[in-house]
């Protein structure tokens, strides 16, 4: 059963196109990671599907039915900004004022202890540190006994412990049938929980996977070594120079090195690095509408020169990723 | 309903823990009382039982005017607001829990005004007088309501704060409220009954004496409410529109 659906879902917001034709199901028990940059959509589509905002063209669907009709938003939960709890009511009361909105709310010690919060129960909330106002608004989140959540960004803000805790009353949440579409920065909360992974990107879905297939299209090495001339060696994604340094961009760098080692050439100062998520999220983002025609076969180190200087990126010596395959 | 009632219930609460808030809309008419009212019309029971009427009709639209100016602008800037509106329920159980709210604070902050009517002055009032101004009060607060709302959702709170001082000032003074009925100057009984406070007045003056309403202020006072929530409506619809369409 689809619990949640976005068909060609488009928003924009005057000339700003903020999601663009977006295709997504949320069948009922998947954990689904959502990743994307900053203005990528995320929250465009997260408000979409909870009725905060209409399509400007497509549809979403919650349920069945029109996500801005309350009824259809009964099985839902959310979690609200923690900036936005009302910082005069107590802990207690927010959750009390909550499940006033539904038929058969959890009782609130037993939420609160979920979250490891019962004792805060008569603190106001704007007396909480970061993190309590965090697991607070997490908690808001299944109040309704809800079928699916959307967690937006559930553990920005919080120390390791309290994150690892809160990812178990995720999985906790999901194990017992919950869907989930949880929102995230981190790859490696993503990572921790999802079984998929949607990818936005301006406004668009650019990948929509399993998190293993997801990490070996993102999953790029960066081979660096100092070395006077490459032969072609296979599996390079993407070459770039710097200072005299070769940086060869590849998924297998354990073959790459291999393949080195074998052509003979002599070279010295190598170095492998995982990129970083910021890399990875270039590779998937960036690289897909600025990759010109030509260059798509430098799988070799044929016309790096011209694969860097076609990409402003290249002026920060990040790494310039060639097409990456099936997004 | 239930669910207006426990909106309102929490905006109450949300109020009552901040009580400065509560001093400050009572505090306007309360002093003008202790100011105006009880050393210049003490010894007059029909003087005093008018000034009593309206410093009542001051502290409904001040209370009005920057609750629901200030208030709903404040709201509007928290992600709270949003959040409530994911709930399985529309924005009408939370508008009207503001009402509610609103309509309770505004007769809380009556409470010293009376007070100090009936202790320090002759304003007397018969048991349906009594009765008769509550509802005019219900009455009177919504003009002051809607204004107060126009503000709140036209304006983000910063300006808001400062157009609900501007606006509730001058209508006090331009109304005649700091007056008794036709002592005021002349420059203000001439553009008193164009303002929404004159009506307001008028009414409840009408309410607690026999003063003989005239109808100019009161079809003002009509225009004024039909205007104000056409205002309102606008308001209220185009920021609907930018947060949540």
């Amino acid at each position: 059963m689809i619990l949640a659906r976005a068909v060609q879902a488009t928003r924009r917001y005057g000339d700003v196109t903020a999601l663009d034709r977006v295709d997504l199901e949320l069948p009922a028990g998947e954990l689904v990671g959502l990743l994307g940059p900053n203005g990528a959509g995320k929250s465009t589509l997260l408000s979409l599907l909870v009725g905060l905002r209409r399509v400007s063209s497509g549809r979403v669907e919650l349920f069945g039915g029109d996500p801005r009709d309350p009824a259809y938003r009964r099985q839902i939960g959310m979690t609200p900004q923690e900036t936005g709890l009302p910082p005069t009511l107590r802990v207690g009361e927010v959750v009390d004022f909550v499940s006033a909105h539904y038929a058969d709310p959890v009782p609130r010690t037993e939420l609160l202890g979920r979250f490891g919060i019962d004792d805060l129960t008569r603190r106001q909330t704007g007396g909480l540190s970061g993190g309590q106002k965090r697991r607070l608004a997490v908690a808001l989140a299944f109040v309704g006994r809800p079928r699916l959540v959307f967690l937006d960004e559930p553990t920005t803000g919080l120390d390791v412990t309290a994150r690892r805790e809160l990812w178990d009353g995720i999985r906790q949440f999901h194990a017992d049938g919950g869907t989930v579409l949880l929102s995230s920065h981190y790859l490696e909360e993503i990572e921790a929980l999802a079984h998929r992974v949607v990818v936005l990107g301006q406004g668009r879905v650019l990948a929509d996977d399993t998190v293993n297939a997801i990490r070996d299209l993102v999953g790029v090495r960066r081979v660096s070594l100092v070395a006077p001339e490459l032969p072609a060696l296979p599996g390079v994604r993407a070459v770039e120079r710097t200072e005299g340094v070769t940086h060869l961009l590849t998924t297998d760098a354990d073959q790459l090195v291999r393949e080195l080692v074998g052509s003979g050439v002599p070279f010295s100062g190598l170095e492998i690095r995982p990129s970083s998520l910021e890399d990875a999220f270039l590779a998937i983002t960036e690289a897909r509408p600025a990759i010109p025609a030509q260059p798509q076969d430098t799988a070799t180190s044929a016309q790096p020169q011209d694969t860097a200087s076609a990409q402003p990126a290249a002026a920060r010596s990040e790494p310039v990723p060639a097409q990456p395959a099936d997004v | 309903m239930r669910l207006s009632l426990v909106h309102a219930r929490y905006q109450l609460l949300e109020t009552v823990r901040i009580p400065i808030a509560l001093v400050g809309s009572a505090f306007f008419p309360a002093a003008s009382m202790l100011f105006f009212v009880v050393p210049f019309s003490g010894d007059d029971p029909v003087v005093a039982t008018y000034a009593t009427a309206a410093m009542v009709t001051f502290s409904v639209m001040s209370t009005n005017i920057f609750q629901y100016g200030i208030g709903v602008a404040e709201d509007r800037a928290q992600p709270w607001d949003p959040y409530l509106r994911t709930l399985p329920t529309g924005a009408a159980p939370r508008f009207a829990g503001r009402i509610l709210a609103g309509l309770v604070l505004t007769l809380l902050s009556l409470i010293p005004v009376v007070v100090i009517a009936a202790v320090g002055t002759e304003a007397r009032v018969t048991g349906p007088a009594f009765l008769a101004a509550l509802g005019t009060i219900v009455v009177v607060a919504v003009p002051f309501t809607l204004m107060g709302l126009a503000i709140g959702y036209s304006l983000p709170s910063k300006a808001a704060i400062v157009v609900a001082q501007v606006v509730f000032f001058p209508l006090a003074v331009g109304g005649g409220l700091l007056f008794p009925p036709e002592a005021s100057p002349g420059f203000i009984e001439a553009i008193a009954p164009y303002l929404p406070t004159r009506g307001a007045v008028e009414l409840m003056w009408a309410a607690v004496g026999d003063f003989q309403v005239r109808p100019l202020s009161v079809v003002m006072l009509g225009v004024w409410i039909v205007v104000l929530s056409a205002i309102a409506g606008w308001a209220y619809r185009r920021d609907e529109g930018r947060r949540f369409s």
